[in-house]
């Protein structure tokens, strides 16, 4: 014990000398990244990076695979919540300085503005990127082979997308938030219009007392901006990250992304992988497993095209910070240049004419203008039920991580977009020149309105359809493809026909400059 | 487990107490969840009230036709009396104005008659009426809360 000899002073003096090396060293725990051992060690050792494995599948790597689409819209609510909690150092939620705080933070606060473009592009590119990111998923047969729990999970994030974007949108209190506020409630109080068509409204006011829950009260008012404000700084987030983690966590317990079931690599895949030091040692091409890695059967990554994986470190994670650099400099680039809106001071006595939803809710809103019940709770309802229940009503298990599972998905899909097209331009043709029920017949009850209006005709054409492809090829898959493709092109032309082609009382223009002056 | 008593019962003895155990456990949480539920509904409305008043009777003559801004309300008045319509859409809640032919809503495309009635667009039903009274003083007071069926018009003086 030669230690206790010398000085205590002396010992402490070496202590102070090594804190570098031994603050590292129990800071990283696998030392220096200078062999393969040591990277395989940083991956299980690290809590941030022990989510993913320690080796990762080249098809995985390959860009033209996943496109990084999940990555960045991961990466984009990273910012998007960097960026809010620093909005909430001057927000002030009350219907009295909402507006004059946000107004602060565009024109008095340092890079205010900029801050809140990020905040608003941010979370709006969230919308684009996880609906393109489902869409990946969807057609590379990605909801399959035990992935069919996540795929709900999934859209469960996209539902909570949509709603902290909804809610964001309504606390600057301007005349964009007021009205958006007013017409959500009235879609959550649209269940009145079928118990008032049964006549039970007095009896079950169940659009009534969820209103009532929302608002705080009857009118938009005080009590619905700190509940609004408690949605979406609070309640929504929670359920987010608490659902997003159980995605993550799935990704890796169902055997990471999916692949091709024969997968040879390409001359390209060396741009962006760089293959293990050595084989043998733990890098084995067939890896053992221990018995507790066998006994639970269905486990999808065993034993299956190990020699196609490389480590983690570094190939995985510098193409994650490449898909970071991009998404960050792309958000601030597009914040630089493009503002967020802001319009006058929320005033209830003036609807904007015309009064539109947010651009993600304007194809809704089309639907809406057939019928409130069947636009806001309804055929959103029947939509989002649907795409749930995908994994579930498709279970094929053939030709996962094929994109469009081959040729024929691709033909189907393609069919699928131009009949899709047609139908939706056809309706929306028809609905502009010859309007609907109640203008042929306007003493028409509202239960027939509600039952048979244009969104409930596309919606059982979808439906017809797909089984129409499931009888002619036999195969689920195929009849998946067709609804889904049929899904994306009418969210996109129901959203394009309220964005561009709606004016002043909802009425069709060609472009914006025909709209009249008032 | 034993299968005597499983044949005989259907649950066993420890079976019934874990499952009686577990359900007592479930029903408390619900039973404190919808306690807490409770919260969101407010004892107190900061709002305005749904009764108010409007003026004399003779701030109305036959013809006139009058918006009340903050009360979101049209007062019309004709030969057979005063009549208060909303101004609320009953599509979405936006604020319809006047047209020749009756109200038109800005926000979906809901068109009324001069009585309230839809005649196109996706208001689910027509702009309701209101009650109107008069108070001792003799001012008019119209109840928000109160509809009237169409056509009920009211004389003062």
């Amino acid at each position: 014990m030669s230690d206790l000899n010398r000085s205590g002073i002396k010992r402490f003096t070496e202590n102070l000398r090594s804190l570098k090396d031994s603050f590292l060293g129990s800071f990283l725990r696998s030392g220096r990244l200078t062999s393969d051992m040591s990277r395989a060690a940083v991956m299980f050792n690290n809590f941030f990076l022990h989510i993913q494995g320690v080796k990762t599948h080249v098809n995985t790597l390959r860009p033209t695979y996943t496109f990084g689409l999940g990555l960045i819209s991961f990466f984009l609510l990273i910012i998007t919540v960097a960026s809010g909690v620093l909005l909430m150092v001057y927000y002030n939620p009350s219907i009295e300085n909402a507006y004059n705080s946000v107004k602060d933070i565009n024109y008095v606060v340092t890079a205010g503005k900029l801050l809140r473009n990020i905040h608003k592009w941010g979370g709006e590119g969230m919308i684009i990127f996880v609906m393109l990111h489902m869409a990946r998923v969807f057609y590379t047969c990605s909801y399959k082979a035990g992935r069919e729990f996540n795929w709900v999970v999934g859209i469960m994030l996209l539902i909570l997308t949509f709603g902290i974007n909804l809610s964001g949108y309504m606390l600057p209190w301007d005349q964009l938030s007021y009205w958006a506020l007013v017409i959500v409630a009235n879609i959550i109080q649209s269940p009145r219009e079928i118990t008032d068509s049964l006549g039970i409204t007095r009896y079950l006011d169940i659009g009534g007392f969820f209103k009532e829950l929302f608002l705080g009260g009857l009118t938009a008012g005080k009590e619905s901006l700190t509940r609004v404000y408690l949605l979406h700084i609070m309640l929504l987030p929670i359920f987010l990250f608490i659902f997003l983690g159980v995605h993550f966590w799935r990704i890796r317990k169902d055997g990471g992304l999916t692949k091709p079931e024969s997968f040879t690599p390409e001359e390209g895949d060396i741009f962006y992988v760089s293959p293990p030091e050595k084989r043998g040692g733990i890098f084995t091409t067939h890896k053992t497993y221990g018995l507790m890695e066998l006994a639970h059967g269905k486990t999808p990554a065993v034993d299956r095209d190990i020699e196609n994986t490389v480590l983690s470190w570094p190939n995985l994670l510098l193409a994650e910070l490449a898909v970071f650099m991009l998404t960050l400099a792309g958000v601030v680039v597009y914040s630089f240049y493009i503002d967020a809106p802001l319009k006058e001071l929320a005033n209830p006595l003036i609807p904007e004419n015309p009064a539109k939803a947010p651009w993600y809710f304007l194809g809704l809103q089309e639907l809406l203008s057939y019928s409130a019940f069947m636009g806001g709770v309804g055929l959103p309802g029947i939509a989002l039920l649907g795409l749930a229940l995908i994994p579930y009503l498709d279970r094929e298990q053939d030709h996962v991580g094929i994109w469009f599972s081959g040729k024929q998905g691709r033909i189907i899909a393609l069919e699928a977009l131009i009949v899709g097209a047609a139908v939706v331009i056809g309706i929306l043709a028809f609905v502009v020149n010859f309007g609907w029920f109640r203008n042929w017949w306007p003493e028409i009850p509202q239960m027939l309105i509600t039952l048979i209006n244009p969104g409930n005709i596309w919606v059982g054409f979808m439906i017809a359809w797909s089984i129409f492809v499931i009888k002619r090829t036999g195969s689920t898959r195929m009849g998946a493809i067709a609804l889904f493709t049929m899904f994306l092109v009418s969210y996109v032309l129901f959203t394009a026909m309220g964005t561009y082609f709606r004016g002043p009382n909802w009425e069709f223009f060609w472009s914006k400059s025909q709209w009249p002056l008032h | 487990m034993n299968n005597e008593t499983h044949d005989k019962a259907g649950l066993s003895r420890r079976d019934f107490l874990g499952l009686a155990a577990f359900g007592a456990a479930i029903l408390s949480a619900l039973s404190v969840l919808a306690g807490t539920l409770r919260i969101f509904k407010p004892n107190v409305r900061y709002e305005e009230s749904m009764k108010f008043n409007i003026g004399k009777p003779e701030n109305f003559p036959a013809g006139t036709i009058k918006k009340i801004d903050e009360k979101n309300l049209f007062v019309f008045a004709d030969e057979g009396g005063i009549y208060a319509i909303t101004a609320i859409c009953q599509h979405l809640g936006c604020i319809v104005f006047t047209t020749e032919w009756g109200f038109q809503c800005p926000c979906h495309g809901s068109k009324y008659d001069k009585n309230g009635n839809v005649i196109a667009g996706p208001a689910p039903r027509g702009l309701p009426w209101f009650e109107i009274t008069q108070n001792v003083d003799g001012t008019l007071v119209v109840d928000a809360a109160k509809e009237v069926p169409r056509g009920t018009k009211y004389l003062y003086s």
